[in-house]
């Protein structure tokens, strides 16, 4: 046996190593290992807590505003108070298009390149593949910033800017849109609707929202937009049969659009009780070895830690792995073609993938309504006086899947706040009963070593990992 | 002009925002401007041994390179080992890659402030992470690469400073270098270059009515000037960000938040809320830059006292409840 130690892991957010012990050609067992430390809850503490508005999104240049709202969401629960109307549609918007620009970004830019490496020439979509997506070269990655700036300018609209925006608070927005604005969001957005429609989908949103299982997807590869290569190459290489985890998925649900749960591959889905959440220490550099729920968690380097090999703490729900992201969203929302795809092989590459196109395409309908929903002259934002002391958590879903945010306050001050991100939860490690983590579950049977095809690869980046919201 | 680009002790967000270059989308913005890049993190091919081989040749000088751009603070710790950022597959902490490419750069520059000055991951009471800036550890000069360092060009470290930078700080500061090269007096006191920092944050504020009459917002999404109540500090930061708009025409005042000078040294620890301005008797610890402090109390109890109903009335709303008078009638 062998073992390979795979770094720097490039087009992903942050830095990502993996230690993979290899026999005859395939993976027997994976480490993923977080290797940079931040330290934002020890940061955290002995601040104010609405100061938490202005230090969480810069955990993350790419869910900055997840981390916003997951502070806004804790801070209204703490206050007791609710956004009115208005807040609550401009928080979904600033959230939604975040969503947005993360799933593409990393379609275009961090997941497709990799079928345009040499070692695919030969195969027949690989010119295609190479023309459109070659890093640094392909025409892809400048039509979709191109759209991405555009979409951005909603943003720069509700929010200020993006990323790291104080925009969101916990009674609301700061920002109240006025009638022009209405009319430039929906300009905006129709404008993002064309750019997938013609250029990804080769189809109008709503009919492919609409596809209710694999076989309709398949007849998609015959289309000319990015998505059909996407599936003559992922259908050659087997992608849709690759990359399973735990099949156990968890979301928070998300914008009043997709429902809340936990499920298994088989779609039932049983009630998210948060207070079976827990994160463990026990293969992190840090002190401690026992899992404990968020609201009582530490975070305290122990950099000598015996056998432990990240930064990253293991979170589990009611003991057991699950995994986060587009793909448990669509699952506990009952998306038919999802549904389909996971209950033929399981969480794949495949359905990773087309569980963020599938959430593109309903996500910017239910956008275009919000945005007619908004009442200039009516109010964005209420005060939210804060209590002298208490504890109180916000849950919500950034791109990448759920992201907690746990805070506890004593005499005006923090003293506690403990983060989970959504690659803390995919890119855990093995826990104290030595149960690996979803990534290292899917990695397992994969090609690896000298002359390997980069199955790896794929596999990595379907879970569109953020490793800076994994260390925080 | 060919760029190296590290990440390190950051949130990636400099990248993020960079990818934001409008109108021309960044790929062709550079190449048409003769500048590419020999690897960055988010955006190359090579991962694995293929990258570690290629920053190895840059290190050793088999393959040239101009600019080392680094994004994010130099992680110095635990105990001067610089074990919370070993590079992924080396094996050897980020700091001394930075050190050895730094080395064979011809020009460095920190990518956004805690790249600079060590920013938020500094913020961190007694700082376990021993996290700092390139060539600054706070507003100290020093930092990883020390006061004196100089590139092979002979510039000390540029700092796009700012939390995040906006993409244009980024990619001018580039087209100028490939231009015409860049020089001492292009840059400010801190290492800052003066085609964005040679302004204040509150040039071309939206607000600028409510400034000039101190009418204040009292609470957020008020429509008023920010400064008084809710911790602006427009007037004091270095940048031109309501001269030059983010994401299309928004900056931090036109999204109804205040200023929290994400450009200068040590904004990440003001000693105050964030949002809420720091007074001594009822007057703002923090004056607009320049403005003697007499002055501005005076000037400030004059124009409170001549504000218009509607700037007043206005000031506290989330939208304007009194119009401009429309002097003319129709005829």
């Amino acid at each position: 046996m062998k073992r390979i130690r795979l770094g720097p892991f490039n087009r992903v957010e942050g830095d990502l190593e993996l230690a993979l012990d290899v026999e005859a050609g395939a993976v027997v067992s994976a480490r993923v290992n977080s290797p940079l430390f931040r330290g934002f809850e020890m940061l955290l503490a002995g601040r104010v807590p609405e100061d938490a508005l202005a230090i969480v999104p810069r955990i993350c240049g790419i869910c900055s505003v997840a981390q916003s709202a997951a502070a806004a969401a804790a801070l209204a629960a703490l206050a007791g108070v609710e956004a009115p109307p208005n807040g609550v549609l401009a928080q979904r918007l600033i959230q939604a298009t975040e969503n947005l620009a993360d799933h593409l970004t990393h379609f275009y830019l961090f997941f497709m390149p990799d079928f345009a490496r040499p070692a695919y020439a030969g195969h027949a979509w690989h010119a295609e593949a190479a023309r459109r997506f070659a890093a640094g070269q392909g025409t892809a990655a400048a039509d979709w910033l191109r759209a991405r700036a555009r979409l951005l300018e909603v943003q720069g609209i509700l929010a200020g800017r993006w990323p790291h925006t104080l925009a969101l608070q916990p009674g609301g927005t700061t920002r109240a849109a006025t009638p022009a604005d209405r009319i430039r969001l929906l300009s905006l957005l129709r404008e993002f609707r064309e750019f997938v429609e013609i250029r990804l989908l080769g189809e109008p949103l709503e009919a492919f929202a609409g596809l209710a299982g694999a076989d309709d997807l398949a007849s998609r590869a015959a289309g000319d937009g990015d998505l059909a290569l996407f599936l003559r190459a992922a259908d050659e290489l087997g992608l849709q049969r690759i990359g399973r985890a735990a099949d156990r998925y968890l979301s928070n649900g998300a914008w009043g659009l997709f429902g809340p749960g936990v499920c298994g591959g088989d779609g039932a889905v049983d009630v998210l009780v948060p207070s079976r959440i827990t994160e463990d220490p026990h293969s992190a550099w840090l002190a401690g070895s026992e899992a404990l729920p968020p609201a009582r968690g530490e975070t305290t380097v122990d950099a000598a830690k015996p056998d432990a090999y990240t930064w990253c703490k293991a979170p589990r729900y009611a003991g057991e792995v699950v995994e986060v992201g587009a793909l448990a969203r669509q699952l506990v929302a009952g998306q038919p073609l999802l549904r389909d795809l996971v209950g033929r092989h399981g969480g794949s590459v495949v359905a990773r993938v087309v569980a963020r196109l599938v959430e593109v395409a309903r996500v910017v309908p239910a956008m275009e309504q919000w945005v007619r929903e908004l009442r200039p002259g009516e109010p964005f934002c209420v005060p939210a006086p804060l209590p002298d002391s208490g504890e109180s958590f916000g849950l919500v879903e950034a791109a990448r899947g759920t992201l907690g945010h746990w805070l506890g306050v004593r005499r005006g001050r923090i003293e506690r706040y403990q983060i989970i991100a959504p690659t803390t939860w995919n890119f855990s490690p093995r826990d104290t009963e030595g149960r690996p983590g979803p990534l290292e579950q899917a990695l397992v049977g994969l090609p690896a070593g000298d002359g390997a095809l980069p199955t790896v690869q794929h596999v990595v980046r379907s879970f569109d990992p953020c490793m800076v919201c994994t260390v925080h | 002009m060919k760029l190296l680009w590290l990440q390190s002790g950051g949130c990636g967000g400099c990248t993020q925002s960079l990818l934001c270059t409008a109108p021309r989308p960044l790929p062709d913005e550079l190449r048409g401007a003769g500048i590419e890049f020999v690897w960055h993190p988010a955006l190359s091919q090579e991962s694995g041994d293929e990258a570690l081989q290629l920053l190895e040749d840059c290190v050793e000088g088999r393959r040239a390179f101009d600019v080392l751009c680094v994004e994010g603070a130099m992680l110095r710790g635990p105990n001067g080992s610089g074990r919370f950022h070993l590079m992924a597959g080396s094996g050897r902490p980020l700091t001394e890659w930075v050190e050895r490419l730094a080395r064979r750069a011809r020009w460095v520059f920190a990518i956004g402030s805690c790249t600079a000055y060590g920013g938020l991951s500094a913020a961190t009471p007694g700082n376990p992470l021993e996290a700092c800036g390139l060539q600054y550890d706070g507003d100290t000069p020093g930092g990883l690469l020390g006061a004196d360092f100089r590139s092979a060009a002979g510039l000390p470290v540029v700092n796009i400073a700012g939390c995040p930078t906006h993409p244009a700080w980024i990619v001018e500061t580039l087209e100028k270098l490939a231009l015409e090269g860049l020089a001492p007096e292009d840059l400010d006191e801190f290492g800052r270059p003066l085609l964005y920092a040679g302004q204040l944050v509150h040039h071309g504020c939206p607000r600028n009515e409510f400034y000039e009459f101190k009418a204040s917002a009292a609470k957020h999404s008020d429509l008023g000037c920010l400064m008084e109540n809710l911790g602006c500090k427009g007037t004091q930061a270095h940048a031109d960000c309501n001269t030059r708009p983010w994401n299309g025409g928004g900056s931090c005042l036109k999204g109804g938040y205040a200023c929290i000078a994400c450009t200068e040294p040590g904004f990440e620890a003001p000693g105050h809320p964030f949002q809420q301005t720091p007074k001594v008797a009822g007057i703002p610890i923090g004056l607009p830059a320049d403005m003697p402090k007499a002055w501005f109390v005076a000037l400030a109890a004059l124009s409170k006292s001549a504000t218009p109903k509607r700037v007043r009335d206005n000031a506290v709303e989330d939208h304007p409840v009194v119009r401009p008078k429309v002097r003319k009638a129709a005829r």
